[in-house]
């Protein structure tokens, strides 16, 4: 098997409190492959958006990376120093973050935003630069973008200014780009060709994505393999259609459940009873436990770790442990 | 930008004759001006003869319409207390004003955004703390308790400063005189403009690091650091020029709250400047000369608030008008 573009081990990232040490990433691991797409998937709080800012280093303090490492193509990039992984952000991972009125600086022109990024990672000239910018936001789709690309932020609408904000992840040519909930903030109708734009260019350029969202619907359409997060744990990993079609870990099938589909009726959709603990307050064993209708003696007792279910899954669930106990 | 320069200007006459109204008001509430003008044995014809001459006995707006048709041609009348025309006083100790509160208001400003960035970038070094310690200090003690130490400490004790004066001036042309060409001048200023620079440096450096701190968390900073731009780029390029937005505004009404409040200044340090010589007209009750002080400094202010929303459009470009593109 080819090295992975980038790999996650065991990554613990914690907040320390005033009562006490927070775990809100516990034992996290996964690859990305060179040109995947992963989708990243769980509820608010799950961790989704810690990871991203893990993986480029963007953890706020007192927040840190408490354990485990992350390895782009083989190089370890969670003990940089400051200044290594500066020269690592933008230019090998680029970053999309989920509001685009408030990710660029608004006192600035796009030109400006876009030419110092690529200056700062790219020996170009600046006229260069410029050339490079208004390519690039022709390719991202701006209509008219060598008169446009003049332009502040505020002339621009949020649709396409989160096509300037993934022109600005992607102008130094990263192979990585985090894309942290990159339509939330947009209208419905202007999602999907937010993603489609995101999907094509870096389908172009070889990039991987790592596509970080609550929308089970953009993760069908766009991901390859999908990764459940759950209370900071991976849950469940798997290629996209198996894990959409046939769940395995229960709190997966709860939220595909939840999902209401056209092709069958539906007199009420699934719900998960309860809500996801907080951290402070995460049961002994599975973290899914209190809210689990399978939940049997050990999954108070012992915490699952992530099993290989053939064909490149995983689910940390003690319901496929063949060696346990069989339950029922 | 054309209209609104017309606008601002149309208010700011409105002001000015607002605050021409206070000042003309000053003359009707201090008493009878007769009596203090002719002799105890003048009768009761001649005083009534004299106040028909000097138009008192006109409708109140025909004398405002008076008093206002000659402070526009800049004559405020004669000096009760001096016998010489108000305007040519106010004149002669203009520059003394004006020097003292350009140099006082260009260290607070300088030493403020210094100090207040330096605080913000490294919010927990001792320096810091050090720095907002001794802050609280500029903030809570009153002006001329400072004045007065510094003259204790710089001029009795170590003798390095004088402690009054201007020291020796030279002349420029008709009515402007500088302490600024000779070293003595220069010495004198000293004392002085920390007195009167110390409250607004403060208060600029606490408004400049809050700001900054604030700046300092909005998603176009953290979207600028994860596309790897340098430290010093995202500190002084993107956050310190959105800090300065609200801090010009700060800024302008207290280098106008600098010329106003010099009057404690230089009553401490018998500075020759219009503080000082409203000062002695409140005692004499000079109204003329009160009621040209309190004109001055409004009119100061006006025109301080003008260029303060002209640096607005500068620095801002959401503000400017007129480029209106079709929004997608």
């Amino acid at each position: 098997m080819p090295e992975p573009l980038l790999s996650v081990r065991d990554l613990v990232v914690e907040f320390p409190t005033r009562r006490g040490v927070l775990r809100a990433i516990d034992k996290v691991s996964f690859d990305i492959a060179e040109g995947e797409v992963l989708g990243m998937v769980g509820e608010s709080g799950a961790g989704k958006s810690i990871t991203g800012a893990a993986i480029i280093g963007l953890i706020e303090p007192p927040g840190r990376i408490a354990g485990g490492e992350i390895r782009l193509k083989g190089e370890r990039i969670d003990s940089l120093s400051p200044e290594t992984m500066r020269r690592v952000r933008g230019r090998r991972i680029g970053m999309v973050f989920q509001d685009p009125l408030t990710s660029l600086n608004p006192l600035y022109t796009v030109a400006q935003q876009l030419i110092e990024t690529i200056r700062t990672h790219l020996d170009v000239s600046d006229k260069e630069a410029r050339a490079r910018a208004v390519a690039l936001l022709d390719r991202v789709g701006i209509p008219a973008a060598a008169r446009r690309i003049d332009d502040y932020p505020h002339h621009f609408s949020g649709g396409m200014r989160q096509r300037v904000v993934i022109a600005l992840a992607l102008c130094a040519e990263p192979e990585l780009v985090i894309a942290d909930e990159p339509t939330t903030a947009l209208d419905v109708s202007v999602q999907a060709q937010i993603i489609d734009v995101l999907k094509e260019i870096c389908a172009e350029r070889g990039a991987s994505v790592m596509l970080i969202t609550h929308d089970m619907g953009v993760i069908a359409e766009t991901a390859d393999r999908v990764a459940v997060l759950y209370a900071g744990r991976l849950a469940e990993i798997g290629p996209v259609r198996d894990v959409i079609q046939a769940a395995e870990h229960p709190y997966t099938q709860g939220l595909m459940g939840s999902i209401p589909t056209l092709a069958q009726e539906h007199d009420r959709l699934v719900q998960i009873p309860g809500s996801m603990p907080r951290l402070n307050a995460i049961p002994p064993g599975c973290a899914f436990n209190p809210r689990c209708e399978q939940a049997f003696e050990r999954c108070f007792r012992d915490r699952p770790e992530p099993l290989p279910r053939g064909g490149g899954r995983q689910v940390a669930c003690w319901l496929y442990d063949r060696a346990g106990v069989a339950h029922g | 930008m054309l209209a609104f320069i017309i606008r601002r200007l149309f208010q700011s006459v409105i002001v000015m004759l607002a605050v021409a109204l206070v000042s003309f008001s000053l003359f009707r509430f201090v008493g009878d001006p007769i009596v203090s003008m002719v002799g105890q044995e003048a009768t009761l014809a001649e005083r009534e003869a004299l106040r028909e001459a000097l138009g008192l006995n006109d409708p109140f707006v025909v004398q405002f319409w008076n008093f206002i048709a000659r402070a526009v041609q800049g004559d405020f009348g004669i000096s009760y207390r001096l016998q010489q025309p108000v305007m040519e006083l106010i004149l002669s100790r203009l520059p003394a004003t004006l020097e003292l509160a350009l140099i006082s208001g260009f260290f607070a400003f300088v030493l403020g955004v210094g100090f207040g960035v330096y605080t913000a970038l490294r919010r927990r070094g001792w320096l810091s703390n050090a720095i907002m310690t001794a802050s609280l200090i500029g903030v809570s003690l009153p002006t001329f308790l400072i004045g007065v130490l510094l003259i204790w400490v710089f001029a009795v004790e170590l003798q390095w400063l004088p402690s009054f004066g201007r020291g020796e001036t030279v002349r420029l042309n008709d009515w402007w005189t500088t302490g600024f060409l000779t070293p003595s001048g220069r010495a004198s200023l000293v004392l002085p403009a920390i007195t009167l620079g110390l409250y607004q440096m403060t208060l600029i450096m606490r408004l400049v690091r809050a700001e900054m701190l604030e700046v300092l968390r909005t998603d176009y900073i953290k979207f600028a650091r994860a596309r790897g731009l340098t430290n010093r780029a995202v500190h002084f390029g993107h956050a310190l020029k959105n800090t300065m937005v609200p801090v010009i505004t700060i800024t302008g009404l207290q280098l106008g709250s600098i010329i106003a409040f010099a009057i404690i200044t230089e009553t401490v340090f018998q500075w020759p400047g219009v503080g000082a010589l409203f000062i002695r007209s409140v005692q004499a009750v000079d109204v003329p000369v009160m009621a040209a002080y309190l004109m001055l400094i409004a009119l100061i202010f006006v025109i301080i608030n003008l260029i303060v929303d002209l640096l607005y459009y500068v620095v801002d470009p959401r503000l400017r008008v007129g480029r209106a593109h079709m929004r997608h």
